[in-house]
């Protein structure tokens, strides 16, 4: 007999997450990559890592949870048992592994998210709906035009000892002060960190505005990898930030408890390489509201479609 | 000859009742705007200024599709906030546009009153007699005030019915009938027959379901292609919902609930707000007394007097420890978004009540 197996996929906007939990919610293994915008062939090459450094002799995966702004295309394609959304992921994943955390920052590739919690549960959450400055992707974008290697970005700003100040309100306009900054000749570094701050301070008055942020906080996503971004939370909001090695698996890990209730006898393969998955997107036509209507194809074979606003769209 | 052709904004189901008095009391060949679709937003937002809200660019796309469709009078709503002022300023628009008609607005900036309403059609149809007019208007009033009735039954029920469409398929034939009322004995017949049929929708409602307030702006509420089907999004997800703002409330109920409201929350908010905020806050407060799980406040972009409403409201709800979530509607909302916040927020709901057991 097999013992039980879960597996959670986080599929982001910048990133693809996969955590596969045992039982006692024990990390088995996990795996990380780029999505490069083509989560099909992402998830396929993640599955195939996952395959080499998963016992699949001695466990078995009964469930699959998808979660992230890909979940209903991924979750479709391998069948999950759960397709939620990432807020609740986080949440739930959260909550796991830090029983008394009070807020949960969150800063992904794409979209920024606080989440209060009382007492083990969510309480209240905002998710970002102005603009998307203040994010990893805004990050990635204004590393490159300064030439510095994201990775290395947090520690090259932790060098500043004048951080600028740049207007965070609007990714635009933090885009033209910074290279109006560059221009005037300021250090990397202390335009690095300025970004860092900007970022913080975006956060806190767009996303977290009018939430009582209480301690312990954890803070996660992509950006959360960024040193610089840690410290100027810390700095801004005077409280220790707690920052974990899984921070970025978080909503993998979470859809993966669960997507325990949701068991299920799966025909699930690690030889999904095998399968050939395409989306095709057709317009419906039938009305000028002209749907665009998703069609999901395994091996030619129409598997699900959705996207119609009315009944007409599937006919 | 060709009778002129009058046409209106589309609003839901209130098309039936606008069109019904229309009929009645003008000469003119009735044509609704046509349903909303991406189109008439898209050509709406085209010729809107950029900051105008979005009930603007929703009924100007209406107001340009049905000049297309032949159009040669154009009737507005008229209201609380700038509401009021738009018609000047889309009867410019089209006007620039190219486009011959006329343009009323229903209740021409007075307060809602059937008096400025009478004088509206007095200008439509001169020959008008006051007596046919009050017949006909109270008429209109009684079956919009049964329409919206029905509505807040629906809306808690729907969903939770056994057999998908059956609410939808029953409403359709009675807003069929409702359009061919002949008076009053005949409407209040209607009513009660499909009041019942109604009540007979086989239901599978647990006694405890969840249960969603949503209060806001007063388009945005009740023309259901600006929010995505929100309601019907969250009646999927089997959830109770109960929505104030309906034309009986804007036309009849709301000016002697004023006082009312005021006294509710008279902790939090002294004057009216303009538009419907301060009612809006007063109904949050009554969701909270009648223990409702939580509160959706929907606003389109640029809402003057919601936005001043919003603060107060969540100031109220933080001291109440009730769940709010405000949702913005703009010409590029993401659906998804929106959708994923919808389904976060009843997660959110879903686990305070287990935790609560």
């Amino acid at each position: 007999m097999k013992n039980k197996a879960y597996l959670g996929i986080d599929i982001g906007s910048i990133s693809t997450k996969a955590v596969i939990i045992d039982d006692n919610n024990n990390i088995l293994t996990s795996e990380y990559i780029y999505t490069n915008a083509d989560p099909i062939n992402a998830v396929k090459t993640l599955i195939s890592k996952l395959k080499n450094k998963f016992d699949y002799n001695s466990y078995k995966i009964v469930s699959i949870g998808t979660t992230g702004s890909a979940r209903k295309l991924i979750g479709k394609m391998l069948g999950a048992t759960i397709i939620k959304n990432e807020i609740t992921a986080h949440a739930i994943g959260t909550i796991n592994m830090h029983p008394d955390v009070k807020t949960i920052l969150e800063i992904g590739g794409q979209d920024s998210k606080i989440i209060l919690i009382d007492n083990k549960v969510i309480s209240d959450y905002a998710m970002n709906t102005l603009c998307a400055a203040g994010t990893g992707a805004f990050l990635t974008s204004q590393a490159k035009r300064l030439n510095i290697n994201i990775d290395d970005f947090g520690l090259i700003a932790l060098r500043s000892k004048r951080p600028i100040k740049i207007a965070a309100r609007c990714t635009v306009f933090a885009e033209s002060d910074l290279i109006h900054k560059a221009q005037i000749g300021y250090k990397k570094e202390d335009i690095a960190y300025g970004l860092c701050k900007s970022i913080v301070n975006n956060y806190l008055n767009n996303v977290a505005k009018g939430k009582k942020i209480l301690t312990p906080i954890v803070f996660q996503g992509g950006v959360s990898k960024n040193i610089g971004v840690i410290k100027a939370f810390e700095e801004e909001l005077k409280q220790e930030i707690i920052v974990d090695d899984i921070g970025h698996l978080m909503g993998a890990y979470g859809i993966a408890i669960m997507s325990k209730k949701y068991e299920d006898d799966l025909k699930f393969s690690f030889n999904i390489n095998e399968f050939k998955f395409e989306t095709k997107v057709s317009e419906c036509n039938k009305c000028t509201n002209n749907c665009e209507i998703v069609n999901i194809y395994k091996n030619k074979i129409l598997v699900d479609r959705w996207g119609n606003r009315c009944e007409n769209g599937l006919k | 000859m060709n009778r002129k052709v009058i046409s209106f904004p589309t609003l839901s189901d209130y098309n039936t009742p606008i069109k019904f008095i229309l009929e009645k009391l003008t000469d003119y060949e009735v044509r609704p705007s046509k349903q909303i679709t991406k189109d008439t937003l898209e050509l709406g937002s085209k010729h809107s200024p950029e900051y105008a809200c979005l009930p603007f660019k929703y009924t100007l796309g209406n107001y340009i599709e049905s000049l297309e469709d032949g159009a040669g009078i154009i009737l507005q709503a008229g209201g609380g906030c700038r509401f009021g002022y738009y018609y000047e300023l889309q009867q410019q628009i089209l006007t620039d546009l190219g486009y011959e008609f006329e343009f009323y607005s229903l209740t021409d900036n007075d307060v809602n009153g059937i008096r400025s309403i009478y004088n509206t059609f007095k200008k439509l149809n001169p020959h008008i007699k006051k007596i046919k007019y009050l017949y006909y208007l109270l008429l209109t009033f009684l079956m919009i005030y049964f329409m919206d009735k029905i509505d807040i039954y629906i809306r808690k029920n729907i969903g939770f019915e056994i057999h998908k469409g059956s609410f939808d398929r029953i409403k359709n034939s009675m807003l069929t009938k409702f359009s061919k009322t002949k008076g009053f004995i005949d409407l209040i017949k209607n009513y009660l027959y499909y009041k019942k049929r109604f009540i007979n929708i086989p239901l599978d409602k647990p006694k405890n379901c969840i249960k969603i307030g949503i209060v806001g702006e007063l388009y945005t509420s009740m023309q259901p292609h600006s929010t995505y089907f929100l309601e019907r999004e969250l009646a999927n997800m089997n959830v109770e919902i109960t929505r104030f703002t309906n034309v009986t409330f804007l036309l009849i109920t709301k000016r002697f609930k004023e006082k009312y409201y005021l006294r509710k929350i008279k902790k939090y908010c002294k004057y009216t707000l303009g538009s419907d905020a301060m009612e809006n806050i007063a109904r949050a407060k009554i969701l909270i007394d009648k223990g409702y799980d939580g509160i959706i406040h929907i606003k389109p972009f640029g809402c003057t007097p919601e936005i001043g409403g919003m603060k107060i409201l969540e100031n109220l709800c933080n001291d109440e420890n009730m769940p709010l979530m405000f949702l913005t509607f703009d010409t590029n909302t993401s659906e998804l978004g929106i959708k994923t916040r919808l389904e976060a927020f009843y997660d959110m709901l879903n686990m305070r009540r287990n935790n609560e057991k």
